[in-house]
C-alpha cells in the first residue's frame, strides 16, 4: 500500500449558476491507495455522491484535478475519457441493471461496448457470475431476482473489464442487514483476491467499520477528518465524525416514560465499559432505578451515547445520587 | 349495386387502407425515430444538450402536429405532385400521411425513451459507452416494449387517418365510405366500412398490446 491509485486535487463542484447556484464540493483533496478499501461517508447532502462521480468524471468537476492509475481523466479527450472509465467499475443504490437483457448479457455488457467478442464475453462474464455466485441465475432477467442478487449481478458485470477500482455508490443503502453483510463480504474478499481497490460511498457507520481500511468523512461539502477507521473510532476529532459514530438518538417525550424522576446520563467516551457507572450507583445508594431509555455503543472500551433512569421521587435519595454522578465525573442532568 | 361488385371493391378498399396504413407507419418512422433519438440528444439534460436545437426542433414538431390533418391533407398536394407524380390514389396519400405521422411518432419515441431509468444510462457512461451506444444499446432496446405500444397507437393512427383520404381521392375503405355511403347514400356500405376499420383497429392494437406485453422482461415469470 501506499501507492495512490485516486488522486483528487482541489475539487470543486458547482451546480448551477447565479442565485440558483449549490455548491456540493468545496476544494477537496483526497488520496486513495492502491488495494485499499476506502470509505467516503457523510449525512445527506454533504455531497458524496457528487464526490464519487467526480472520480470517473460522470459530473464534470468546476475546477480541481483528477488523477486515476497515474491519468489525469480532467484533461483527457472524450473519447480517452471513456477508454479510461473501463478500469473504473461502478455499481449504485438502484443496481442499474438492464432490465431487458438477461443476467448473463448484463454481465456481458460492459464487455460488449468494449468491442469483445461474443464468446470471449460470455465465458469471462460465466466464470464471474460463478465467482458472485450466481451462475444458475444467468439466464433469468433482473426483474426476477432479489435485491441482493441483483447487485451481485451488477458487481459481476462492474468487474468484467478487469477494473482497477471499484466505486460503490450506497452499494448497500436498498439491501435488508443480512443481505448488507453478505454483500459486504464479497466485496472483501474480491478486494483481497483482486487487489481491485474499492470505494466506498455510504451514510452508514457500519458499513465502514466492517470493511474499510480508511474513512474519510464529509461534512458541508468539504472532508472533515480523514484516517484509519480504528484511529476515528477511537478518537473522533470532528463534530462529524462524533454525529456519525455515536448514535443522534430521538429521545421520546418524557411523557412518555411515566410518573416520577428522572436524570439523563451523557458518555461522551470519556467512561469505560469495564466500569459499571449504573450498577455501581445503585450498589452505592442502595436504590435501585429503571433504564427507561438508553441509546449507548462501545468503541474501543469506550461509552458513547446516552441513557435516562427513573429514580424514586424522594428529594434525599435523588441528592444522593447526583453526588455519586458529580464524582464519577460524568455529564448528567435531571430530566424536567 | 351487385354483391359481387361489391365485395371486389371491399377487398380493394381493405389492400388500400393496409397499403397506405403500413407504408406510411414505416416511412414515418424511418423519419420520426430518428427525430425522436434526437430530442432525447440534445435535451439539455441529454448526452449533447444543445438547447436551441432541441427548442427550434420541438417547434416544427409541434406545428406539424398542430395542422389539422385534413387541411394538411390539402397544403400537402403540391409536395405529394412533386414526390408521387399524382396526387390522386392511394400511393398519393402517402406522403400527407407520413408527414403527419412523423412528427407524432418521434413525440413517441421521446416519450417511450424518457421512461428509461436514468440511473441504467449512468451505469452504462460509466462503463465507458459512447452517446451512440447509450442510444441504440441501452435506451431503445430498454423501451422497446414501451416503443411497441407506441407503435400500435401510431398504426392505429394513421389508420384513422387515412379514411380521411378518400375526400381528396385518396383509396382505401375510407374512400369506399365517403364515395358511396356518403355521396350515394348508401348506409350499408358506409354501415360495412366502419365496421371493418373498428375491426382493423382491434386487431392492430391487441397485436401490439400482446406483443409489447411478451417482449417485456420486466414482468416476473411465475417459476
Amino acid at each position: 500500500m501506499g501507492n495512490p491509485i485516486i488522486e483528487l486535487k482541489g475539487i470543486t463542484k458547482v451546480f448551477g449558476t447565479g442565485d440558483g447556484a449549490v455548491t456540493a464540493l468545496k476544494d477537496v483533496d483526497l488520496t486513495i491507495d492502491e488495494g485499499e478499501i476506502f470509505g467516503v461517508i457523510g449525512l445527506s447532502g454533504a455531497g458524496k455522491s457528487t464526490l464519487v462521480r467526480c472520480i470517473n468524471l460522470l459530473e464534470k468537476p468546476t475546477a480541481g484535478t483528477v488523477i486515476v492509475d497515474g491519468k489525469e481523466l480532467t484533461k483527457l479527450s472524450e473519447k480517452e475519457l471513456r477508454q479510461a472509465r473501463r478500469s473504473i467499475g461502478m455499481i449504485f443504490q438502484g443496481f442499474n441493471l438492464l432490465q431487458q437483457r438477461s443476467v448473463l448479457d448484463n454481465v456481458c455488457f460492459p464487455l460488449q461496448l468494449a468491442g469483445v467478442p461474443k464468446k470471449e464475453a460470455r465465458a469471462k462474464a460465466e466464470k464471474l457470475l460463478d465467482r458472485v455466485g450466481l451462475s444458475e441465475k444467468k439466464d433469468a432477467y433482473p426483474a426476477q431476482l432479489s435485491g441482493g442478487q441483483c447487485q451481485r449481478v451488477a458487481i459481476a458485470r462492474a468487474l468484467s473489464t478487469d477494473p482497477k477500482v471499484l466505486l460503490c455508490d450506497e452499494a448497500t443503502s436498498a439491501l435488508d442487514p443480512t443481505t448488507t453483510l453478505s454483500i459486504l463480504d464479497l466485496l472483501k474478499e474480491l478486494n483481497r483476491e483482486l487487489h481491485v481497490t474499492v470505494v466506498v460511498i455510504t451514510h452508514e457507520m457500519k458499513v465502514v467499520e466492517a470493511i474499510c481500511h480508511r474513512v474519510a468523512i464529509l461534512a458541508d461539502n468539504h472532508v472533515e477528518e480523514l484516517g484509519v477507521v480504528e484511529e476515528i473510532f477511537h478518537r473522533p476529532k470532528s463534530m462529524a465524525a462524533r454525529q456519525l459514530i455515536v448514535p443522534s438518538s430521538q429521545v421520546p417525550p418524557k411523557e412518555s416514560f411515566g410518573e416520577g424522576r428522572f436524570i439523563r446520563i451523557t458518555f461522551d467516551g470519556r467512561e469505560r465499559t469495564d466500569q459499571p457507572l449504573v450498577a455501581q450507583m445503585v450498589l452505592h445508594t442502595g436504590v435501585p432505578v429503571s433504564i427507561v431509555f438508553a441509546d449507548t455503543r462501545s468503541l474501543n472500551g469506550r461509552l458513547y451515547g446516552q441513557m435516562i433512569l427513573q429514580v424514586p421521587e424522594d428529594d434525599s435519595i435523588m441528592e444522593k445520587m447526583l453526588e455519586f454522578l458529580r464524582r464519577a465525573e460524568v455529564s448528567f442532568e435531571e430530566v424536567i | 349495386m351487385q354483391l359481387t361488385e361489391m365485395l371486389s371493391l371491399i377487398v380493394k378498399g381493405f389492400w388500400e387502407t393496409l397499403y397506405m396504413t403500413l407504408g406510411s407507419t414505416l416511412v414515418a418512422y424511418a423519419i420520426g425515430l430518428p427525430l425522436g433519438l434526437l430530442l432525447i440528444l440534445t435535451d439539455p439534460q441529454g448526452l449533447r444538450p444543445m438547447p436551441v436545437f432541441n427548442r427550434v426542433l420541438g417547434v416544427i414538431i409541434n406545428l406539424l402536429r398542430s395542422v389539422p390533418f385534413i387541411i394538411l391533407l390539402v397544403w400537402v398536394m403540391p409536395v405529394t405532385r412533386a414526390i408521387m407524380g399524382t396526387t390522386i390514389g392511394s400511393k398519393a396519400t402517402l406522403s400527407p400521411l407520413t408527414i403527419a405521422a412523423a412528427p407524432f411518432i418521434a413525440r413517441m419515441v421521446e416519450s417511450s425513451a424518457r421512461e428509461v431509468d436514468r440511473g441504467v444510462v449512468e451505469a452504462a457512461l460509466s462503463m465507458g459507452a459512447s452517446p451512440s451506444q447509450v442510444l441504440l444499446r441501452v435506451i431503445l432496446p430498454e423501451a422497446k416494449p414501451s416503443l411497441i405500444t407506441g407503435a400500435a397507437i401510431a398504426v392505429t393512427t394513421i389508420l384513422g387517418y387515412s379514411a380521411m383520404a378518400g375526400i381528396v381521392g385518396g383509396g382505401g375503405l375510407g374512400a369506399i365510405a365517403i364515395n358511396y355511403g356518403y355521396y350515394r347514400s348508401n348506409s350499408q356500405v358506409m354501415l360495412i366500412m366502419v365496421v371493418l376499420l373498428v375491426l382493423i383497429v382491434q386487431i392492430f392494437q391487441e397485436a401490439g398490446s400482446r406483443i409489447a406485453h411478451k417482449s417485456d422482461k420486466r414482468i416476473r415469470e411465475q417459476n
